[in-house]
This record gives C-alpha cells, sequence and structure tokens, in this order.
C-alpha cells in the first residue's frame, strides 16, 4: 500500500483549500454590514459547509475500503435516480419499469462492480436493461407517451447508475503500470472534476461577464470556463507523481476531465430545464440535489475510466 | 421512539417535504386536514409531515377495513397515529359514521381525512363525499385545510406493494372555514377546488 502517504498527502491539500476558503468566507462574513452577509455570501458559506460534509464522507468511505465506497456510491445513485424520477412525470404503466430500475438494476450494476465482473458491468444496463425497460412499460399495456416515458426512465438510468457507477469502477482496474492505484485514480478523477467546477463558480463571479449558453445556465460565462477549466487542469498536471501518468499524460487526461465535466453541467443543465426545474433537488445545502453536485462527475466518470483503462489496462 | 422511526422511514422512502407555513403554525384551534387519497401511504406521509409539536395531536381518519386488521398494522394505527376508525361498509345503519371524529374535534384534537372515502388512480382527486361539510357544518370552529400530496399515486398506485422511493411534497395549503351560509354542494366544490389549485401541472400536455 504505497499509496498510502500520497492520498494522505492529497487530502491534506483538500482540507488545507477548504480551510482557506472557510476562513476567508468567514472574513467577507465578518465585512458585511448591519443588514447582514449578502445572497451570494451565504450561498457561498453554505455550500464549503456543505463540501466540509461531502470531504467527510468521502475520506470516511475511503478509510473503510473498498466496499464502503461501493456502498456510498450505490446510495448516491439511488439519491440522484429518485431525483431524476421525481422531476420526470411517469405514469401508471412505468411502475413496473421503475421497480426495476431502483429494485433490480442499480444494486446489480454495484454487486457487478463488487464482483469485478467488467464485461458484465460494461454491457448490463445499456444492452439488456435497454431491451428489458420497454418490454415491462409495453406489458403494462399503456401506449400514451410511451415513447417519451421509455427514453427518460432510461436515460436517467444510465446517467445516475451507469454513469455514476464508473467512479467506484475505477478501484476495478488493474494492470501491470496501474498496480493498485484505484483509490489514487478515485480521487484523482474527483478532485480534478469538482476543483474545475469551483473554480469555474469563483473566476464566473469574479470576472463573469459574457454568458456562454444563457438559455441553458445562467451561471455559466467564458470567463469562469477559461479560469476554472485552465486552473483545475494545471492542478490536475502538477498532481501527475500521485497518478500513474506521466507529466504529459496528466495535463491531456486532466483537461479531457475538465471538457466532460464542463459538458456534463452543460447537458444537464438543459435537461433539467426541459423538466421545469432550477435545482434536481434540495439534499445539499446551498448546491441543490445530489444531482446538481454529481452532473459534471456523471460525464467525466466512464470518459476517464475507458481512457486510463485503454492507456493503462 | 416508535413514532420517531416510523417518520424517519417514511422520510427516507417518499420524503414526504412539507410546506408548511407560519400562518399553519399560528392556528390554535382544533384544525381538518383533508387530502387527496391515492394511496396506502398517504396517511403516514401527511402524518411524517407535520412538525413534531403538532404530530401528536393530529388523529388520522382511516377505514376499519384495511387500518383494523390485526397485526403491525394494527399496532400502528391504535397506538402510533391514534387513528380514529370509520366503518366503510355501515353494517349498523343506525349509527352516526361521524360521531367519533365529532368526539376526536370536541377534546381538542385534529384530524386528517381523505374526503373521496376511497383511493383514486389519478393525480387529481376525484369529488368528495360529504363527510367533510357535515363535519364543518357540526363544528362551525374548527379551521379547514386542504392538503395536496404530489406524487404517491407514482410511488404506490392503487393495486401494487412495493413503494418506489420518489420524492413527495406533502403541500399545505390556505386554512379556510365554511360560511354559516354556504350550501353542502358550493362548499364541496370550493374544497375540491383547494386541493386541485395546490397540484400545479404535469410536465406531460
Amino acid at each position: 500500500m504505497s499509496d498510502i502517504p500520497k492520498l494522505a498527502w492529497v487530502m491534506a491539500g483538500i482540507f488545507g483549500l477548504l480551510l482557506i476558503a472557510s476562513l476567508v468566507a468567514w472574513a467577507l462574513s465578518c465585512r458585511a454590514g448591519p443588514q447582514g452577509p449578502s445572497l451570494i455570501l451565504r450561498n457561498l458559506n453554505q455550500r464549503i459547509r456543505a463540501w466540509w460534509v461531502m470531504v467527510g464522507v468521502m475520506c470516511a468511505c475511503m478509510a473503510l475500503g473498498s466496499g464502503a465506497t461501493l456502498v456510498l456510491y450505490s446510495l448516491l445513485s439511488a439519491f440522484a435516480l429518485r431525483e431524476f424520477v421525481t422531476l420526470t412525470p411517469t405514469r401508471r404503466g412505468d411502475y413496473w419499469p421503475l421497480v426495476a430500475c431502483f429494485y433490480v438494476a442499480l444494486p446489480l450494476q454495484y454487486i457487478l462492480i463488487g464482483m469485478q465482473w467488467y464485461g458484465m458491468f460494461a454491457i448490463m444496463l445499456p444492452v439488456y436493461g435497454f431491451l428489458l425497460l420497454p418490454v415491462l412499460a409495453a406489458l403494462a399495456g399503456d401506449t400514451e407517451h410511451f415513447l417519451e416515458r421509455c427514453a427518460k426512465i432510461q436515460w436517467g438510468l444510465m446517467l445516475t447508475v451507469y454513469c455514476l457507477s464508473h467512479v467506484p469502477a475505477l478501484l476495478m482496474l488493474q494492470g501491470p503500470t496501474l498496480g493498485e492505484h484505484g483509490f489514487v485514480l478515485l480521487l484523482y478523477l474527483l478532485l480534478v472534476v469538482q476543483l474545475s467546477d469551483v473554480l469555474q463558480y469563483v473566476c464566473g463571479k469574479l470576472w463573469g461577464k459574457h454568458l456562454l449558453a444563457p438559455r441553458v445556465s445562467p451561471s455559466k460565462t467564458v470567463e469562469g470556463l477559461v479560469g476554472g477549466g485552465l486552473g483545475a487542469t494545471l492542478v490536475g498536471a502538477a498532481l501527475y507523481a500521485m497518478t500513474p501518468f506521466s507529466f504529459g499524460r496528466a495535463l491531456a487526461i486532466s483537461a479531457l476531465i475538465v471538457a466532460c465535466g464542463f459538458f456534463g453541467g452543460l447537458a444537464l443543465s438543459a435537461v433539467k430545464r426541459s423538466l421545469g426545474a432550477k435545482d434536481w433537488g434540495t439534499m445539499i445545502e446551498g448546491h441543490g440535489g445530489a444531482l446538481d453536485r454529481l452532473d459534471s462527475v456523471v460525464f467525466a466518470a466512464p470518459i476517464f475510466f475507458h481512457v486510463v483503462r485503454w492507456l493503462y489496462g | 421512539m416508535i413514532d420517531a422511526l416510523l417518520v424517519a422511514l417514511t422520510r427516507g422512502l417518499v420524503g414526504a417535504q412539507p410546506s408548511w407555513t407560519e400562518e399553519l403554525q399560528k392556528i390554535d384551534r382544533p384544525c381538518i386536514y383533508f387530502a387527496n387519497h391515492t394511496s396506502h401511504l398517504d396517511t403516514l406521509a401527511i402524518w411524517s409531515a407535520f412538525p413534531h409539536s403538532r404530530r401528536r395531536s393530529v388523529r388520522p381518519v382511516a377505514a376499519a377495513d384495511y387500518w383494523k386488521t390485526g397485526g403491525l398494522r394494527s399496532y400502528i394505527a391504535d397506538h402510533v397515529l391514534r387513528a380514529i376508525y370509520v366503518d366503510r361498509k355501515r353494517d349498523d345503519l343506525e349509527k352516526d359514521p361521524l360521531a367519533p371524529i365529532g368526539d376526536a374535534l370536541s377534546l381538542g384534537d385534529s384530524i386528517i381525512m381523505f374526503p373521496e372515502g376511497t383511493r383514486g388512480r389519478s393525480r387529481l382527486p376525484g369529488p368528495f363525499k360529504s363527510g367533510l361539510y357535515r363535519l364543518a357544518r357540526r363544528h362551525p370552529d374548527v379551521v379547514l385545510v386542504p392538503v395536496y400530496l404530489d406524487t404517491l399515486h407514482r410511488s404506490l398506485p392503487k393495486g401494487c406493494v412495493l413503494p418506489l422511493p420518489i420524492q413527495c411534497t406533502v403541500n399545505f395549503g390556505k386554512p379556510t372555514s365554511l360560511s354559516s351560509d354556504e350550501s353542502k354542494e358550493a362548499f364541496l366544490t370550493r374544497a375540491h377546488a383547494a386541493v386541485v389549485s395546490l397540484a400545479g401541472t404535469e410536465g406531460w400536455a
């Protein structure tokens, strides 16, 4: 377990960052006038508090090992799927497909990771799940909006279960040059993707002027994307020593993670708006729902997983 | 202890997020909370949505043929929910079915009831039966609060046994009361519309 000192250094870095963020937000709050901190500042404080909790939970799971990490991600999938289905209008005929999603597909996908059965993990939902769900819906006999209903449920399942499950699936990856790097890869992915989100938010709030896609997301700006994306890519490259990657590859891979994360946030923002909602839920204080925090991870995880597997597997 | 566990289970499974307001918190008279009825989870969901201080004085009206069947369900209905049973089959036509509800209101308890009398299959409630009107007429001081449960017809449709973990919001509406000259039909139409107005619009056009 030569990874432990590396992981400990990175975790120490993350806690240091959170500490600085908390101190800055506290100083800003102290400077606020008699009417109290502004709405943005209050939201910032909520977000930082939520980050402490999220980082704490992730640390605890990593310390407890791969079993706990699998349980954590299966719960995150369940919360995310619930948020997606809650916002998606389903009909009586969707009862059995939804039972299959929540109570069969979701646990099975994570059990397959636990069993290290890569082949089945990779095709179960996109092949078997894809074909089975419309059959279950058709058996219910309701043809009203049939295609839309099937498509929405499948989309939710692929996004919140299949894509998200690629994060703990990193623990499955082994190879001559990869060794037992599972937790390092997992932490690296989350760090780059979330740092990119945070830096985009910060840069956008500080310098943001030009809206990138005003109809999709009112908070994404060109300045935020460039500043945050560059920052996260450079941090990802600088952390190459913790990973099995060379500096050049770390730079390219973190740029890829940042790009996927950005596209994920953008695409899911559009999905959210087409479902008529501003946030996916209210689970995480200041952030919205679980999917609001995971939207970029959901897109970046499968790509990162397959790139690493292709390069090193 | 058991009630905390039951609330946690219900909240964990179907959310039961309340839209509780200051106005409702200030009411110091017995209330009738009346809601749309689509699933066996409805009673538990509304009951779980109340603030802790209120929950102890709120009693659901429960159909004897479902809740009074022995075992765990009856235990919960009797000891945790303190349900008021109504006999939907009405063996004894002489007996007033609303009497036990009236007694609870007179003692200062609030009640939860489903004026449709049975579970519907759609997101909007069916026509209301006259029970709500008769109770309001007999107890003019009672505050009437419409409630809408938004997703339970999807979580546990009629005829299904395994609940889906879809997030439900318990929408409490504006308190109202029966005016002295209001007819039964006018009142029931108004009460029904009050619940429907909390439903919002559905995604499918």
